[in-house]
């Protein structure tokens, strides 16, 4: 009843049995699937392929969905940083309740933020109205594809960085203090580069999530060709013109990006529990 | 929580110190707090608060009628149903992938765990889409499934095995850095003692993770209820029978019956906002239990 020796003596049973079990599991749910995409795509000759994901309506799709995503990346990151700051080091009336709120955008199931960001931002809503007089329009243009992507990013930097800076060390920011630098230096040559892969890896878990997110995004979108279409919509309208192979094909871009993205997240996270460990 | 009673008794005007070297002004301060609190507000809770004023807009008649609705009670049972499936499966995975993963050393192990972790990191449209690849009228599996008249794809089949691709890695990854840090030595007690191996996992290792399970359960539980694009894909939209409760939504929001959408919405909100209290009293309970229990300490079970 010991199939592999482990590196040190193990007396647990059952793992064989446990590891089988998900190994089995996880090629039945996501590897044999996931491959099926690109066995599906090898079919096509490299011209072929690169034909059906570089027309220019699907180029602007990828220029849209990477554009909006960093932006809202880009605005999560700076106000994240700021709820953390907040939720770690203040204390306020109403802190505990906006503590818990951060996490909504993952329990709140993305159909509904998207119907209800288009409705507060459409011309007649709460706030698309109060905007209208300035002639800005969010609801059915890009402005309203960041605003929903900006939504569904929100929880991962605040709850990246939120960690980290209750880890800080108060002790250091006490000796920069009384070496005579001001709060914005200590801030800027103390603490924030403690914090700087926690941020960056929070960025990152955004942006992966911006980039293929759909939910919230089709409702606000408008979802015109060329202008506001998100590669998911692409993939979805090639698939009912019963187009796989043409789905297929932006699937299998998509996929490669996410797999870039996953190995950029799982570098900084490497980076930033190796700081972690430097520090304490 | 073992540093401040090792450390030597610090005089006590430290902590008045600490207030004024390390603390920003506190113009500063409720700067901070007041940009946090608006942009909070304008992205979370006021589009929360919106769900439910549209979805009370036209009276408590429309809202409940809205509910009534045939399709709508479909859609809810068809939800509830996925999820029932769903979640155990899930469950069972994170069980047995965190017990190999946490109690074993072996080699490849953080290449499995980035690929459990994989789901999260692809797009639903594309979660949804292999699932066609492979059961729809063209896949691979598509000619013998019509052969033997079985539907997966525009059917419950399908919402199901895509539901379970997009909620697949969350029991896994609550439960596997909680078992790393509580270590093998309460199991291997127990198996010291003569207790089997389930025996072991029932009375010792399941105490210990119950709150780490439920909460991934929890998490768990809300994406699939609430899970909108990968099941948009393999459902096929058919009323009444493989529509699930936000592509009920997407339907009468798209048909303009905007009262009802956002009443079959505000249902979804109210699930997100128990996961979210429920999400909040789990952190409090074992911040609770751990800032009584020592780890050393006896548990009682």
């Amino acid at each position: 009843m010991n199939p592999r020796p482990a590196k040190r003596h193990n007396v647990l049973p059952g793992f064989g049995l446990s590891l089988g079990y998900t190994l089995f599991y996880l090629c039945l749910i996501v590897l044999i699937p996931l491959s099926a995409a690109f066995i599906r795509t090898a079919s096509l000759s490299w011209e072929q392929f690169w034909g059906i994901v570089s027309t220019p309506r699907v180029v602007a799709s990828y220029q849209l969905t990477f554009g909006a995503s960093l932006i809202g990346a880009g605005i999560n990151a700076v106000f994240g940083l700021i709820v953390a700051w907040v939720l770690v080091r203040y204390s306020f009336p109403g802190k505990r309740l906006l503590d818990a709120m951060v996490d909504l955008p993952f329990a709140l199931p993305t159909a509904v933020a998207g119907i209800a960001l288009t409705g507060l931002y459409a011309q007649n809503g709460w706030i698309g109205a109060l905007l209208a007089p300035y002639g800005i329009k969010v609801a059915f243009t890009q402005l309203g594809i960041i605003v929903a992507l900006t939504f569904i990013g929100l929880p991962f930097v605040v709850r990246t960085v939120q960690p980290v800076i209750e880890d800080l060390e108060r002790e250091l920011e006490e000796a920069a203090a009384s070496l005579g630098a001001t709060r914005w230096q200590t801030f800027m040559n103390v603490i924030l580069p403690v914090i700087l892969p926690a941020l960056l890896t929070g960025f990152a878990l955004a942006l992966a999530r911006a980039i293929g997110e759909y939910g919230s995004v089709v409702f606000i979108a408008g979802n015109i060709p060329m202008q506001t279409e998100i590669t998911p919509l692409l993939i979805i309208t090639k698939l009912e013109q019963y187009d796989y192979v043409g789905a297929t094909a932006l699937a299998v871009v998509m996929l490669v990006i996410s797999f870039c993205m996953l190995l950029v997240i799982n570098l900084l996270q490497w980076w930033a529990n190796r700081r972690a460990g430097r520090e304490s | 929580m073992s540093a401040t009673t090792t450390r030597p008794a610090s005089p006590a005007p430290a902590v008045a110190l600490k207030r004024t070297a390390t603390g920003e002004h506190p113009a500063i301060k409720w700067l901070l707090i007041g940009v946090s609190v608006v942009f909070m507000v304008l992205f979370l809770i006021i589009p929360l608060v919106a769900v439910f004023f549209e979805a009370l807009k036209k009276g408590v008649d429309v809202y409940f009628a809205a509910l009534a609705e045939p399709d709508a009670l479909a859609a809810i049972k068809l939800t509830l149903l996925v999820a029932g499936i769903a979640v155990p499966v899930n469950l069972v995975f994170g069980v047995a992938a965190s017990w190999a993963i946490a109690k074993f050393d072996f080699r490849g192990k953080s290449l499995l765990i980035t690929l459990i972790d994989l789901p999260f990191s692809v797009s639903p449209i594309v979660a949804g889409l292999i699932y066609v690849l492979l059961f729809g009228a063209q896949g691979w599996f598509g000619p013998w499934l019509q052969a033997n008249d079985v539907k997966v794809i525009f059917a419950v089949p399908g919402i199901v095995l895509a539901t379970i691709f997009v909620t697949f890695p969350f029991v896994a990854r609550e439960l596997i850095p909680l078992m790393e840090t509580q270590g093998n030595e309460e199991e291997e007690a127990a198996l010291v003692l003569g207790a089997t191996g389930w025996q072991t996992f029932w009375k010792v290792t399941l105490p210990n993770i119950k709150w780490g399970l439920l909460y991934g359960v929890i998490l768990c539980n809300a994406r699939a209820m609430g899970e909108f694009g990968a099941v948009s894909v393999v459902s096929g939209h058919i009323r009444g029978q493989t529509n699930t409760m936000p592509l009920h939504v997407e339907i009468l929001y798209n048909e303009y019956q905007f009262a009802a959408a956002f009443a079959v919405a505000s249902l979804l909100a109210l699930l997100a906002l128990v996961t979210l209290g429920l999400k909040s009293f789990i952190e409090w309970k074992t911040r609770h239990e751990h800032a009584v229990l020592p780890l050393e300490a006896p548990r009682q079970t």
